[in-house]
């Protein structure tokens, strides 16, 4: 039985019918050159008329999407006379973020002696990184080194990245690999202990370390346990976005205002020192696009930033992942990993011939799977109007042997199956989705910002990934940077002491707004999408 | 905002489904989760990743006249015409703090730990009510032999979504037993990785330090040029 509808299924009939040829072709790799044709004339993000430049702010006239301009220009919950001396908790590090970034942060900041609360928008857990399927990136094979992988790097993010960022990324990803496992989490391995490694688009080493095809899952759940069994230090409060920070007479961060999301009662929580690990903004949905993320990625940690004066940066560039399901239409958006093409599926046009090297970086993989449907007509087309190019899973098993499938991606297989797809049988129907902010709050590799007091991590920050990021560098970026923050917060907590908390910044940044004649008519951060239907 | 596209269907073509008893018609297509923001309600509660990963939606439902009852994620079902639903966010389930630092991974710890393990009646409810298809009663029965390993491989795709320990007559939190299991084997039992540790004493030891810091010197001509040479592994 096949879950794809008669007219897709004969195209399907094309792709079957040029794979035996296909597995033993290769298609030639962009140079740098045609990459850089293929995106100006393809990739969203040089859409110019979908991009704004901010109008107020350190980074006046930083350019981004306008959904998230309206947003980083909106006006605050609250006002400036919000009574703060009566704070719910006062603590040594608050972690905003419940994610990935956060949960590394809360471990190490109580490891250097701090007592850490955690405040997250919804669950403990839920966050991009639980979503993340492919792979975490790490130099640890002797073939390899942190140095070709600071190469890869710099490369896919088109040499715009930030030099120390890197370093510190890279340096530190095998350290990351060995805290990981220590703290429990099953990596893929061989019997002997080799860590099963693959390709991912732009690297030059096999170096993408798995857990199944639910390697950020496993990530986000095993620091979640442990971040639980600490909780004599670490306090997690769920259901409570920050909808503010608040800062002292000297111009320091010193904790924010929570929101408890279903009572909508606000809170101070006071903080010597504050993490912000927020995550990105896929649920703008930029330019109209679907997205990968989870239901809280609404950018709450740039405008939070920005608010007490931290630089934006490199949020002209978003990441398009090339493979979001675009089949069946109750799954368009969501992720199809990029393991699969690591594991050897090539994507495939609709008369079953390959059009682009499988392993690109991403945006140039985006770019021209959006060619191949708009310019050249020759992606499929569902019933509901969606179009996409066809991803040959099938090739998996072929190369890789019976059973891969099950084996390295349970969850593609599951996801599909639900809709009576089998992957290991038919072609997935893939196109480009919403999947990643690129940039954000500038940063020092030790994590701090140009606001004392504030400590960045994840994919809030902008500057490791330059323009472009790589596959299996973001569930990296969180845990190196997550744990940086951790220590760095918690050290400089131990070392001041507040002075009076005020929130004189809402009044400037109200007054700024009014000089300025910005009224985008969005109170920020917005906290949740909208998806009720408005009759 | 940009929302997420809601289908065109005319009224003949809505379909009634019953949110906590309450009846709304609703496009056919729809998962719950999107049927339920289609009736008008703001989730913020039962929802999570949107994509099968996190395990917030987990629902339980009955299909009118059919008394068999179903579970599912709402993120991942489409509706089906008189479905009464339930949301289960949330589930009560005991879990026990340790120290994964000071255990050994052997069947007393996990007796130790979760000695409820043990009152697992083999009963095969849980198994029912996954939406991973994760075959519970299997790898709890793994822990009752004290099979880490194999009770780590089996349960590795748990969202934690605790609709097993909804359904458990003997008050077992399947899912919280589960990741004992697996930090176990990850921590103690898996095969030991050589080249990693190699690799973290050349990082210790500074191997790199020079090749970095070139590196991070050069100029965007410089590094084009050093990153066109890479030679790349073959597949």
């Amino acid at each position: 039985m096949s879950g794809y509808p008669p007219e897709m299924q004969e195209s399907i009939r094309m792709v079957e019918s040029t794979r035996p040829r296909r597995i033993r072709e290769s298609f030639p790799a962009m140079s740098l050159e045609e990459r850089g044709a293929i995106l100006k004339a393809f990739h969203p993000d040089y859409k110019d008329e979908t991009f704004h430049a901010i109008r107020v702010g350190v980074s006046k006239g930083q350019r981004m999407p306008i959904e998230l301009a309206r947003v980083v220009e909106g006006r605050p919950h609250i006002g400036p006379d919000f009574n703060l001396s009566d704070p719910m908790i006062e603590t040594d590090v608050l972690v905003v973020g419940g994610g990935g970034a956060g949960a590394s942060a809360a471990l190490l900041a109580q490891e250097q002696g701090a007592k850490v609360v955690v405040a997250t928008k919804l669950r403990f857990g839920d966050a991009n990184t639980m979503m993340a399927q492919g792979g975490i990136q790490a130099a640890d094979r002797p073939e390899d080194s942190p140095p070709i992988h600071y190469l890869d790097v710099i490369g896919g993010g088109h040499f715009t990245n930030a030099p120390d960022l890197v370093e510190a990324l890279v340096v530190d990803a095998p350290v990351v690999i060995k805290w990981l496992e220590d703290l429990g989490m099953m990596f893929d391995k061989a019997p002997d202990g080799m860590m099963m490694e693959e390709h991912g688009g732009g690297t030059s080493r096999k170096r993408m370390h798995s857990a199944r095809d639910y390697t950020g899952a496993e990530i986000m759940r095993t620091l979640r346990d442990e971040v639980r069994n600490r909780e004599d230090d670490i306090t997690v409060i769920e259901f409570a976005p920050v909808i503010e920070l608040v800062m002292d007479d000297q111009g320091r961060v010193v904790g924010a205002i929570v929101m408890n999301l279903e009572t909508k009662v606000h809170r101070f929580i006071k903080a010597k020192a504050v993490v912000l690990a927020t995550g990105g903004g896929g649920r703008l949905h930029y330019q109209g696009f679907p997205t990968t993320n989870h239901h809280g990625a609404t950018a709450d940690g740039v405008v939070l930033a920005y608010r007490v004066g931290a630089p934006l940066g490199y949020l002209e560039s978003m990441q398009y992942h090339p493979t979001g399901a675009a089949f069946p239409e109750q799954i368009v958006g969501l992720l199809v990993t990029e393991k699969v093409r690591g594991l050897g599926a090539q994507p495939i046009n609709r008369e079953g011939a390959q059009f682009v090297y499988p392993l690109e970086p991403r945006d140039v993989e985006a770019a021209a799977f959006i060619r191949e449907c708009r310019e050249r007509e020759m992606g499929i087309v569902t019933p509901t109007g969606q179009p996409g190019v066809w991803l040959d899973s099938p090739m998996i098993e072929i190369i890789q042997g019976p059973g891969t499938i099950q084996r390295a991606l349970p969850a593609m297989a599951r996801q599909f199956g639900r809709f009576e797809i089998d992957i290991a049988q038919e072609p997935m129907l893939v196109y480009p989705t919403l999947h990643y902010q690129n940039g954000g709050v500038r940063l020092r590799a030790d994590t701090s910002t140009e606001v004392p007091g504030l400590f960045i991590a994840g994919e809030v920050s902008g500057g490791v990934h330059g323009h472009n990021r790589l596959m299996g560098n973001s569930l990296l970026e969180i845990t190196v940077f997550g744990r940086r923050a951790g220590r760095s917060a918690a050290t400089y907590a131990q070392q001041i002491t507040l002075g009076t908390p005020n929130l004189a910044h809402v009044e400037a940044w109200n007054r700024e707004l009014e000089e300025a004649g910005v009224d985008t008519g969005v109170v920020s951060p917005i906290l949740l999408p909208d998806y009720t239907r408005h009759v | 905002m940009e929302t997420e596209k809601q289908p065109e269907v005319t009224d003949a073509e809505l379909i009634p489904i019953y949110i906590m008893g309450k009846q709304y018609m609703v496009p056919p297509t729809l998962t719950i989760m999107k049927a339920i923001e289609y009736a008008g309600y703001t989730l913020i509660r039962g929802v999570g990743c949107r994509g099968g990963f996190c395990g917030a939606c987990g629902t339980a439902y009955r299909i009118l006249g059919d008394p068999k009852l179903y579970f599912g994620l709402a993120c991942q079902t489409v509706v089906q015409p008189d479905m009464y639903l339930a949301q289960i966010p949330f589930f009560p389930a005991q879990r026990t703090r340790y120290d994964i630092r000071q255990l050994e991974p052997i069947a007393a710890t996990l007796f130790t730990t979760y000695p409820e393990v043990l009152r697992c009646l083999g009963c095969g409810a849980c198994t029912k009510a996954c939406p991973q298809e994760i075959d519970v009663r299997t790898y709890m029965a793994a822990g009752m032999r004290g099979d880490i390993a194999r009770m780590a491989d089996l349960s590795f795709d748990c969202i934690m979504c605790g609709l097993c320990a909804a359904r458990c007559p003997a008050e077992e939190a399947q899912y919280n037993i589960a990741i004992l299991a697996r930090r176990l084997y990850g921590r103690y039992l898996a095969p030991r990785s050589e080249h990693l540790l190699e690799r973290l004493d050349e990082i210790e030891a500074g191997q790199f330090d020079a090749q970095m810091a070139e590196l991070k010197s050069l100029d965007k001509d410089a590094l084009t040029e050093r990153y066109k040479a890479r030679d790349i592994e073959p597949k």
